[in-house]
């Protein structure tokens, strides 16, 4: 289905499938109520743990060339001086010219010391300090249900993938563009049939029907550019925020070679956003891409990183103050390291999230503080959105 | 949702089991009917079952966790030896290529595991053994947060669950509660009492990690909302302190690291003595506590009955519970004797495991058709598309398990996920679909609506004659 097309153009296509509509809490009238703000949030959770390290390089920092002999590949892109880009993220370099893409350095969650993935990633999507607090629902679901007029379509979960950041008791739409219902129009007529009798499984085939026809605007190709198209439609229309996952960030070994790769998709997620958001949309975004934690400052003997602790958060989109660097820089000196192995976190990755909703949505401060992420100290404002 | 049918068939059960029906004891407490199994005559006959033989494990068997821990051990060796010991690089790549074959060994093993499961499924006469240790598992959620552990589940469920479903609860409590997968997953084998020697060494930087004992009131025994305070978990946490694990994940009791001094939960005291007797005590204590007793009548009642269950079933099973010192088979006679386990509308969804393996059930999938399967087929047709469904096949999210409210999984995502799946896999599986007429009556039976006879005579092909009976309420609620 074209973009162009209305609301009520598309009520009539689904009347395709019959009466279920109605039980659709997509297509229902409150469904069409104002969104509660009109910027756009894309919060993409790179699983892994991304090398912030060798994504945005201290080429400066004295320290850096003897502790990554062999993952200085050539080509990297300079940015101010002091810190230069991975060079398969040179697509990128178009918005950090215009300062639509910029980056906080040397932040993470509250999470120390074990560096495992799955817990890292529990406490990345919860916002809380720490495990087994008994939250049990994501940091992002939390700001929704804190906003009036939040519908069942204002925000998004997609992918395969599970996203706890997106779970809790506000409503979210979930949908995985794989999921595309690939069957003719004469057996969708006759599954709905079957399921009429039964009003919810009935009105979630009517919901998937709409879904999959919006989805077709991805016309396929790879998984994440399938989600970034999906994600895009949704977002022109009335999503105000959207969040997917990335994965591949896991470099032992080898990183000149893995790291390129999950780069490479992470750019063409951003420039699939930008371009099916239009121009206008894509000035009202902010893109927030996060990790669990960084990886070690030193490289290791298989020629990749292993887990550390400070790490990277990547900004893009036209709402957001790019071309900058931001953080508070710790150096990479072997006494400025973090139990001298990793890059000591200066700030604490939830403040960068909360300050970009902030900006986004007009939430208060200590809503964010107190609710979203309990517990935090937010700081003084980096100013991170334009 | 219909539910007249039901009346009918039930009028054929045994004149003993008030409103027990074969076709709805197959429905409600297994994964469906199958075309070549008769399903149990009467409720004595499921209980003896479950109380008889594991045939199913015995026939499809799993391996042990142990063939996990021997392969990280082997897999650290030469992790180990790649960074740091290789004197060339070409070793070094030698010795890594033979981490990563191992690795990949058990990522195959853990796909023949899957078939494993399904066939048990498929084949059994004793298909509520199958859905309790599902349910059990569920309770007990616990994963291997990495490498090899990560493939763990089964290895887990078949030591620590399984052979406790028809025992007492205190026992699988204990056995799950001590087992390294759990130990791990829930932090218990990095807690270290603060007053321990170890604890007190110089330099040290462990310390008590609540994880596990709240993890233990909160979702495996007491349930969230009883009467526990903070300092019952924090006293819980101490008591636990000690159970761990050695470096190749074998069960050890650490007296050096166990917190000295007696600790108090709910009121109750355990002696100081550093061991496992205190703390098997108070995992007795756990079991028995009214709080539990409620608490697993309540999952057992939504599990098998309703999202929302009367406080007649529950507090039925509750005093069974209690009155039988926790012995499960009193407590499934209690619930397949109550009536409502009959009168209730089948409104219940199966999540997607269970719906693949009540599809695969009613297409009475062969044994040397899985053994065929490539590891990629068995992920193309059956774990992408769980994970499309929204139930990544041993990659629970949380220790709370998965989500049991049936909103949760009819989603317009799975729903889409799950008519694909039936509209395509079927086909790719079998070389000779059942007709959707005999398909209609074998496995069907009473629950055919005429909207749902109509569509299956109405189907393009036979494939989708055989889709829609798949994904027809009938096969996705029970």
């Amino acid at each position: 289905m074209k973009d162009g097309l209305s609301r009520r153009q598309l009520l009539v296509r689904a009347g395709v499938i019959g009466c279920s509509v109605a039980a659709s809490p997509l297509i229902t009238p409150m469904s069409f109520a104002q969104a509660p703000w009109d910027r756009r949030l894309v919060v993409i959770i790179l699983r892994g743990g991304m090398d912030g390290l060798d994504v945005v390089r201290p080429v400066g920092d004295p320290a850096y060339a003897p502790l990554r002999p062999g993952l200085r590949t050539e080509g990297a892109q300079d940015l101010d001086g002091y810190f230069a880009l991975h060079p398969a993220l040179a697509g990128l370099m178009p918005l950090w010219s215009k300062g639509e893409l910029g980056f906080v350095h040397a932040v993470s969650t509250p999470y120390r010391d074990k560096r495992s993935h799955f817990d890292g990633q529990d406490l990345l999507e919860a916002g809380t300090v720490d495990l087994g607090q008994g939250a049990r629902d994501g940091w992002l679901n939390r700001l929704l249900q804190e906003v009036p007029g939040v519908e069942r379509d204002t925000a998004y979960a997609i992918g395969t993938t599970p996203l706890p950041v997106l779970d809790g008791s506000a409503p979210v739409a979930k949908w995985a563009p794989e999921a595309n219902l690939k069957i003719s129009p004469q057996t969708m007529r006759l599954a709905e049939r079957v399921m009429e009798e039964d009003p919810a499984l009935h009105a979630a085939l009517a919901e998937a029907a709409l879904l999959a026809e919006n989805g077709r605007d991805g016309k396929g190709g790879r998984a994440h550019r399938q989600i970034a198209s999906y994600a895009a439609g949704r977002l022109r229309q009335d999503a105000r925020i959207a969040a997917f996952s990335l994965g591949g960030w896991d470099t032992h070994r080898a990183q000149d070679r893995v790291l390129p790769r999950s780069l490479a998709t992470l750019q063409e997620a951003i420039l699939t956003l930008r371009d099916g958001l239009g121009a206008d949309v894509w000035g009202k975004t902010a893109i927030l891409a996060m990790t669990e934690f960084g990886r070690t400052a030193r490289e290791n003997g298989a020629g990749g990183t292993d887990h550390g602790t400070g790490g990277l958060a990547i900004l893009a989109g036209g709402a957001v103050r790019g071309g900058r660097v931001n953080g508070d820089w710790p150096g990479l000196a072997e006494s400025a390291l973090y139990q001298r192995r990793d890059l000591m976190p200066t700030r604490d990755v939830r403040a960068v999230a909360a300050w970009v909703m902030r900006g986004i949505t007009g939430v208060n401060r200590d809503v964010l503080e107190n609710k979203v992420f309990p517990g935090l100290h937010m700081g003084s404002d980096p100013g991170l959105l334009a | 949702m219909k539910t007249g049918t039901y009346y009918l068939v039930r009028k054929a059960g045994s004149g003993d089991d008030m409103g027990f029906s074969p076709h709805l004891a197959e429905r409600r407490f297994g994964y469906g009917r199958s075309p070549s199994i008769a399903p149990p005559e009467n409720i004595a006959g499921m209980l003896g079952r479950l109380r008889g033989k594991d045939l199913m494990a015995e026939r499809f068997p799993v391996p042990g966790f142990r063939q996990l821990q021997d392969g990280h051990v082997v897999k650290a060796r030469f992790d180990a030896f790649a960074r740091k010991k290789a004197t060339t690089p070409e070793q070094a790549a030698e010795a890594r290529e033979k981490s990563d074959e191992i690795e990949q060994r058990f990522r195959h093993q853990q796909l023949e595991t899957f078939a494993q499961q399904q066939l048990r499924r498929i084949h059994s006469k004793d298909n509520f053994r199958e859905r309790l240790v599902d349910f059990w598992s569920d309770h007990f959620t616990a994963q291997g947060k990495s490498g090899l552990l990560k493939l763990a589940i089964p290895a887990y469920v078949e030591e620590a669950v399984r052979p406790h479903v028809s025992g007492r609860f205190v026992d699988m409590l204990s056995a799950c509660i001590t087992h390294p997968v759990m130990l791990e997953y829930l932090d218990q084998s990095t807690s270290v009492g603060p007053n321990s020697k170890r604890g007190r060494r110089k330099g040290n930087r462990r310390g008590l990690n609540e994880n596990l004992a709240r993890e233990l009131l909160e979702l495996h025994t007491l349930g969230v909302g009883a009467a526990y305070s903070q300092t019952d978990v924090r006293q819980m946490a101490e008591l636990l302190t000690g159970l761990t694990r050695t470096r190749d994940y074998s069960f050890v009791f650490r007296k050096g690291w166990a917190e000295p001094g007696a600790e108090t939960v709910l009121g109750k005291t355990y002696s100081d003595q550093p061991g496992m007797q205190p703390i098997r005590n108070a995992l007795s204590d756990l079991a028995m506590h009214p709080s539990t007793a409620r608490h697993l009548a309540g999952k057992l009642a939504v599990h098998f009955i309703s999202d929302t269950p009367t406080e007649r079933t529950i507090g039925r099973l509750t005093r069974t519970y209690l009155d039988s010192d926790g012995d499960l088979m009193a407590v499934y006679e209690a619930l397949l004797n109550d009536p409502a386990a009959w009168d209730s509308p089948p409104t219940n969804i199966r999540p997607p495991l269970e719906y693949m393996s009540t599809a695969l059930r009613a297409l009475a999938v062969p044994p040397d058709r899985f053994a065929a399967l490539t590891p990629k087929e068995t992920l193309r047709w059956f774990l992408r598309p769980l994970k499309i469904m929204g139930q990544d096949w041993d990659r629970v999210s949380g220790p709370d398990g998965w989500p049991e409210t049936d909103a949760a999984w009819v989603t317009p995502q799975g729903v889409a996920a799950r008519l694909d799946w039936a509209m395509n896999v079927p086909a790719r599986l079998l070389d000779d679909l059942p007709d959707p007429q005999q398909m209609l009556q074998d496995i069907v039976g009473p629950d055919a609506t005429d909207a749902l006879k109509f569509a299956a005579s109405a189907a393009e092909t036979q494939a989708v004659g055989v889709g829609l009976i798949l994904i027809s309420p009938a096969l996705q609620r029970r």
